[in-house]
């Protein structure tokens, strides 16, 4: 459960994230959607502790983030920014066991090999486990991180655009198994998403941001309206039906 | 949709017939999978190798120093009242290797740049500045009065004071960043080494001739009593950055995923720069400037290392910085006869050395 009251976060006269006031309960999927300059990141990364709040509380499974050790809540959360560049030079699974470290520090036990094991299979990379990252496409690179942070076994997962730079095939792929983490593995996954159709698709809820706050929030298919998406992304949105549920077009 | 269900299968509490056997044989599995430190055994073995190769080089160049032209036979009571005095040398070589090394490595770590060294904080420009200014004002007798171990620790305190006074107040603040934490490194280097430059276009030439040997990096130019403090205060930064290595790793993942994994990521950067801060400073107050031996060496050891892990990369980078400092070393001495001044030849030999790896490999 991520309980959110009162934040905000300003960034000079007029760029101002918030009050946003949202609860998102656990297990599932939630997306969050909107235009560009939305404050989508802002909230994902703040929530995530990766950015400081001005104003407002964030509690996530109990813990207040400003309050809470970064230690304890990287046993709670687990966030995976956007970009990711390092650079050490690493193989997938040397990656994947870095999401270890809240566990043991740095020193695998069997255990925690076990983990990765488990993480690296469930994104479907054994066999590219020994590759050094250098030498990956960008969706495979993509899913390594992924599987770094479900590694973590943390009970909320926040992921921002995991989904960027990936062909068709590999989003389909990205989203069915964090739909499988959530359903199968009991996680909370929070995930900042580009594509409505995928968020109507794969998400239990929509939160849409506009302008720095949450203008709707609620169970897929009651966002997934004509007049609500056309709202929220000033464009005209027609929402028709598709095999598996309502489609937005807008081109 | 095969990838889907693959992953299904892999996926761990999933139920399903054969599963229970599946979790039975599991972790036998993960743990042959396991890898560490390095990507696969020919790695670690090839390490093990270059490790051994050059602890070997190693006690063979500190054999050479004592007992090369050593006019006593060895094993005498003479031949080991000479290589006592030649063991100075050896044991400054040490500390400047073990210091320059491990900073170098740690501050590439922090900073995210693999083509850096610690210099560009102006420990040397002040290290510079220091003596050119003590020659200016006070002539010839100028050097003699920064000899001395109190003043040794001034020097090295000074350093450290300018270094933690930059990360204080440009990584601490609101809008804290490396990028302009290291351009102002530069900027005060810059402006401390213009000065120091100017001040030297005024002095006589014998002054200047003075001077001259202290700007560059010499084992001669530490003296006996600078010893024991600078093995004590390079011995305990240097147990604390090791103590960290862990931790050391995951700063090297980029602040975003060090945060996510729970390390204190401004703490963890300004702890290490303080260590750093410390080992360049002794060095530099020990011996003179080294600008190139810490990058060459940090960029051979990670050439030859083949991990990403501080736990093996660090002992490494110290041992190839004594291999290279006492070859270097015996090199000036004996096949130039110009005693003492080991940094130019670093600078010439690992230079070419550096180019001809990164031009074979294609990477740092």
């Amino acid at each position: 459960m991520i309980r959110c009251q009162g934040v905000t976060k300003s960034y000079g006269e007029h760029a101002t994230i918030g009050p946003i006031d949202l609860e998102i309960p656990t297990g599932g999927v939630t997306a969050l959607v909107g235009p560009n300059g939305a404050g989508k990141s802002t909230l994902l990364t703040m929530i995530g502790r990766l950015l400081p709040l001005d104003a407002g509380t964030i509690e996530v499974c109990g813990h207040d983030v400003r309050a809470t050790p970064s230690r304890k809540l990287a046993h709670v959360l687990s966030i995976l920014r956007q970009e990711n560049h390092i650079s050490t030079r690493l193989t997938v699974r040397q990656l994947v066991g870095f999401g270890r470290f809240p566990h043991s520090q740095g020193r695998l036990t069997a255990r925690d090999q076990q983990a990765v094991s488990d993480a690296i299979d469930f994104l479907d990379l054994a066999a590219l486990e020994g590759r050094y990252l250098d030498e990956l496409s960008g969706g495979q690179r993509q899913r390594a991180y992924v599987a770094m942070v479900l590694a973590q076994e943390t009970e909320v997962l926040l992921l921002d655009e995991p989904l960027n730079n990936l062909d068709m095939q590999h989003s389909v792929a990205m989203m069915k198994q964090l739909d499988a983490a959530a359903r199968e593995l009991g996680r909370t996954v929070v995930i900042v998403l580009h594509d409505i159709n995928f968020a109507a698709r794969y998400a239990d809820r929509i939160c849409a941001m506009k302008d720095g706050r949450v203008v709707e929030y609620g169970p897929s298919a009651e966002i997934m309206r004509a007049d609500v998406l056309t709202r929220v992304f000033d464009t005209d949105v027609q929402v028709i039906d598709g095999p598996d549920g309502p489609l937005a077009v807008y081109y | 949709m095969a990838r889907t269900t693959l992953a299904r299968a892999a996926r761990p509490g999933a139920t399903g017939p054969g599963d229970a056997a599946a979790r039975v044989a599991a972790p036998q599995g993960a743990v042959s999978r396991a890898v560490g430190a390095f990507a696969d055994r020919r790695a670690a073995r090839r390490y093990a190798a270059f490790l051994g190769a050059l602890a070997l080089a190693a006690i063979a160049l500190a054999w050479f120093t004592l007992a090369w032209d050593n006019p006593m036979e060895p094993g005498t009571r003479g031949f080991w009242l000479i290589a006592k005095l030649r063991a100075t040398s050896l044991v400054v070589m040490a500390i400047v290797a073990v210091s320059q090394a491990l900073a170098t490595v740690a501050f590439q770590t922090v900073t995210d740049n693999r083509i850096i060294t610690p210099s560009i904080l102006g420990f040397e420009s002040l290290y510079t500045a220091i003596q050119t200014t003590a020659v200016y004002l006070l002539g010839v007798s100028g050097v003699l009065v920064l000899q001395g171990t109190p003043q040794f620790l001034l020097q090295v305190a000074l350093m450290v004071g300018l270094a933690v006074a930059l990360y204080g107040t440009l990584l601490t603040g609101r809008r804290g960043n490396m990028q302009i934490m290291l351009l102002v490194g530069i900027v005060v280097g810059g402006g401390l080494g213009s000065v120091a430059s100017f001040m030297r276009r005024l002095l006589s030439p014998s002054e200047f001739d003075v001077l001259a040997a202290r700007m560059f990096g010499a084992v001669t130019n530490a003296q006996d009593e600078y010893i024991v403090p600078a093995i004590v205060l390079v011995a305990l930064a240097s147990a604390l950055l090791l103590a960290g290595t862990r931790r050391l790793n995951v700063l090297a993942q980029g602040r975003d995923t060090a945060v996510n994994l729970g390390v204190d990521h401004r703490r963890g950067v300004l702890a290490t720069l303080v260590l750093v801060s410390i080992l360049i400073a002794v060095s530099t107050a020990l011996v003179g400037p080294m600008t190139f031996f810490g990058f060459l060496v940090a960029a051979l050891t990670y050439q030859a290392a083949g991990t990403h892990d501080h736990r093996y990369v660090l002992p490494m980078a110290a041992l190839l910085g004594f291999v290279v400092l006492a070859g270097a070393y015996a090199v000036m001495n004996h096949v130039f006869s110009a005693q003492g001044v080991v940094s130019i030849i670093i600078e010439l030999v690992g230079g070419t050395a550096f180019l001809l790896v990164i031009l074979r490999k294609g990477r740092l």
